[in-house]
């Protein structure tokens, strides 16, 4: 790229920063309140935590959008990692880290199981718990317990876009009764946990996936 | 809330997401039938919604019961119907093309890592153009628009060869760039708002806040440069003439008209009254695109590369009608008519790309020599297809073009109708140029493998469907009359 | 100006930042980083902009969760893209082919 188009690049970078910071300093006051009505509709989302309640219930769509994208993300990343030699042997290594590992991995467990419970009620939830598992495989193979992932089998593929599915099939259940994602009030509460149960487990098993089918083989 | 008519709108969604989902559990290269069946039902469906529309127009659905601004709402009018109606119908002809084209015998390298991946690729794409016609919600927009991004990016890169590595990641870069840009300009839109829901938000005024002003130039930016519009087209012509034919069929026809549509949905809607104070902008890029377009389709040295280039040409004509638009609605119709018979035309050139491909295992047009008596069907719907981008009459690229002519004359704007005329011409230039090699005589006859009929006249039928659209075009352009649903 | 604006201002700049390092860096990963400084620059916004007055709005904070999810997927896929390229041609940057062939 030669000089002058970088320069016109910062210049133009410096200009549109200028104009968003003179924007946001003399925004109106918004108006429609949003959180106002979140909190009037509450009650009847099936959790009391709000942001929970705008992720899977009033705006569960775009969620159940947005673990596609995951799941479309590992199909994807799959399609570039060609056939390759894994090896099984677990390597001397150093020993501080596989017993940190040993040590920290139950507690991992432990802390997503936690985090998923809690989201009904207060921060937490599926996608904080998929990331702690998720966590929890990394640190088992930076500790050279646990191999790099080749092609997924059947049960693994399942596990992946098991989450998705359940999901799905939840919202098509909802959907055969007249509206996509209506949660009936009295089930609300258990179903979103159903989903956020199902998603837990995939989202773990995706965000690992990222990790796992693109690490070294040889570092194991 | 919701219409007492069961409503099949969010069927679209789930459907394409469900077998996508299970093609992937069923494994690698698996699933084709089962994408089959559910797109066809999806094509049903989509039919019955059309009726449904005519008869009691507009339709809203809203996610969860909640409603807007507080839930998603789902809405079709007349404009995003006929977007519904081309998606399904490309993709279920190109999903049978396909299947035949997705074999072991592809051995010109360029099915093998595209075969095991194209049926939940293709799944997730389809459900995010239909979530993308369907969605009222500028941030559920946004969430659609990085479904449809990453899904393309993998079909492209799916091949696995350099190139088409390079072109995806090229591709993928332009659309990540954009993507936060509409995201920051939703961002602005919550900030001043404090709601997305496009039935909530008031129409930008010439009093709007600055931020609401920024928002709608990046959110302009945003869709122009997924669009591929000119001069941000450079992208597409590797993605698209690098990936395997099926991929780009779908690419060109259809994924390009997404980010089309929304950018008009928001140009009409949204963001109204600064669309109109630089409507000539999109105006000038779309000639400046016709003329490029053509002259890089006139010089390309192989026939995928020149169909890609084409893309870029015909992308043009969509954006000509801006300047254009008026009540008559003139420009608006053959905008829409454009997209219509572009997408079933160029869906059918880049399937007889694929079938010389297969045939010769060469991609160049110089080697397209001869092939005119041995592959007439084929040769047939290219020059059908072409009929349809050069705008001869019956056509449906005749119908959109004498539109968008009626429309500059009756405002008596020569200038955009002899732009319209002049790239017809470039059109018939770069067509012929390839119909003429494949009638020329020539000493070599290297053997030619056999190709699946199913290629062939899958490719003809929506050559054949771009031609008689011009023929039954009012009819569908009266689904236009439909309004939204309040 | 209250810390809701000040976390957005701060998102402005990290915003342009990412965005010139998308157009200007030539080397992939460093574009791939600059994508998620310029992520991270509009979710601040997103959340700063909702709570300038203070309040806590939980609207945003979901969109930026699913806004997050969205953009580790696309590093995901860059990176794998980009460890394809590397392996295919030895290469880490985009070659110049503005040329058709």
């Amino acid at each position: 790229m030669n000089r002058a188009l970088r320069a016109a690049v910062v210049l133009g970078a410096g200009l549109l920063a200028a104009l968003l910071v003179a924007a946001i300093l003399a925004l109106p006051v918004p108006a429609v309140r949003l959180p106002a009505l979140v909190a009037a509709h509450l009650p009847a989302s099936g959790v009391t935590h709000p942001v929970t309640a705008v992720l899977l219930n009033f705006r569960g769509y775009d969620t159940l959008l947005e673990v596609a994208v995951l799941a479309l993300a590992l199909v994807g990343l799959l399609a570039q990692s060609p056939p390759r030699e894994l090896t099984h042997a677990p390597s001397p290594g150093e020993p501080v880290l596989p017993l940190l590992a040993r040590v920290l991995v139950p507690f991992l467990i432990l802390s997503a199981g936690y985090l998923l419970w809690a989201g009904a009620h207060r921060p937490g939830g599926a996608f904080q718990a998929g990331a702690v598992l998720a966590a929890a495989a990394v640190v088992l193979h930076l500790a050279r317990l646990w191999p790099a992932w080749d092609r997924p089998g059947r049960g693994l593929r399942l596990g992946l876009v098991g989450g998705l599915l359940l999901f799905l099939a939840v919202a098509a259940a909802l959907l055969a009764g007249g509206t996509l994602l209506r949660y009936p009030p009295q089930l609300a509460g258990t179903l979103i946990l159903l989903i956020e149960i199902g998603l837990t487990v995939s989202l773990g098993l995706l965000l690992a996936g990222l990790f796992l089918f693109l690490a070294e083989p040889r570092s194991l | 809330m919701n219409d007492p008519v069961y409503d099949v709108a969010p069927w679209l969604v789930l459907l394409p997401l469900a077998w996508a989902g299970l093609a992937f559990v069923w494994g690698p290269g698996r699933g084709a039938r089962l994408a089959l069946a559910g797109t066809a039902l999806q094509l049903l469906l989509t039919l019955r919604l059309a009726a449904e529309l005519l008869s009691l127009g507009g339709r809203r659905h809203a996610v969860g019961g909640w409603g807007a601004p507080l839930g998603i709402d789902l809405a079709v009018d007349g404009l995003s119907m006929t977007m519904l109606l081309l998606t399904q119908a490309v993709a279920f002809a190109v999903f049978i093309y396909a299947r035949a084209y997705f074999t072991d015998r592809s051995a010109d390298g360029d099915g093998h890592g595209a075969r095991n991946h194209f049926w939940p690729l293709a799944g997730f794409l389809l459900a995010a153009m239909n979530a993308l016609y369907l969605s009222a919600d500028l941030f559920n927009l946004y969430v659609t628009l990085e479904l449809l991004g990453l899904a393309a990016v993998g079909l492209v890169a799916a091949g696995g060869n350099a190139a088409q590595v390079s072109a995806a990641l090229r591709y993928l870069l332009v659309s990540l760039l954009a993507s936060g840009a509409y995201l920051l300009g939703v961002a602005l839109i919550y900030g001043s708002y404090g709601t997305v829901a496009l039935s909530a938000l008031p129409l930008m005024s010439a009093d709007a806040p600055l931020a609401v002003a920024l928002a709608a130039a990046l959110m302009g930016v945003a869709l122009l440069l997924k669009t591929a519009l000119f001069p941000f087209h450079f992208w597409l012509p590797p993605a698209h003439g690098g990936a395997p034919a099926p991929v780009s069929a779908l690419l060109s026809a259809l994924v390009v008209k997404a980010t089309f549509y929304l950018f008009l949905r928001l140009g009409l809607g949204l963001f109204a009254p600064l669309g109109e104070t630089i409507a000539w902008l999109p105006g000038l890029l779309g000639s400046a695109a016709i003329f490029w377009g053509s002259w890089q389709a006139l010089r390309a040295q192989r026939l995928k590369m020149l169909v890609a280039y084409s893309t870029v040409a015909q992308l043009g004509y969509l954006f000509l009608i801006f300047p254009l638009l008026a009540p008559d609605g003139l420009a608006l119709q053959a905008g829409v008519m454009q997209a219509l018979s572009h997408g079933l035309a160029k869906a059918a050139m880049f399937m007889t790309a694929g079938v010389f491909l297969q045939v010769s295992g060469r991609d160049a047009v110089a080697d397209l020599a001869g092939v005119a008596g041995r592959l007439p069907v084929t040769l047939f719907a290219f020059g059908l297809a072409g009929v349809t981008l050069m705008g001869l009459p019956p056509s449906g690229g005749f119908l959109a073009k004498w539109l968008l002519i009626d429309a500059a004359l009756a405002q008596g704007r020569w200038g955009w109708a002899a732009v319209v005329i002049a790239g017809g011409l470039l059109t018939a230039l770069y067509v012929f140029r390839v119909v003429r090699q494949a009638f020329a005589s020539t000493e070599a006859r290297p053997p030619l493998a056999p190709v699946p009929r199913t290629l062939e006249w899958t490719a003809f039928a929506l050559a054949a469907a771009s031609v008689l659209l011009g023929l039954r075009g009012m009819e569908v352009l009266h689904l236009l009359d439909v309004g939204a649903a309040s | 100006m209250s810390s809701g604006l000040v976390y957005a201002v701060v998102g402005v700049l990290l915003f342009v930042l990412g965005a010139a390092g998308m157009l200007l860096l030539p080397h992939l990963l460093r574009k791939i980083l600059a994508f998620n400084l310029l992520g991270s620059g509009a979710f601040l916004i997103l959340v700063g902009l909702a709570q300038r007055d203070g309040g806590v709005d939980p609207v945003p904070h979901a969109m930026v969760l699913t806004g997050i999810v969205v953009a580790v997927a696309a590093t995901a896929l860059a990176l794998a893209l980009l460890r394809r390229l590397h392996a295919l041609s030895g290469r880490t940057q985009l070659a110049d082919e503005s040329a058709d062939e």
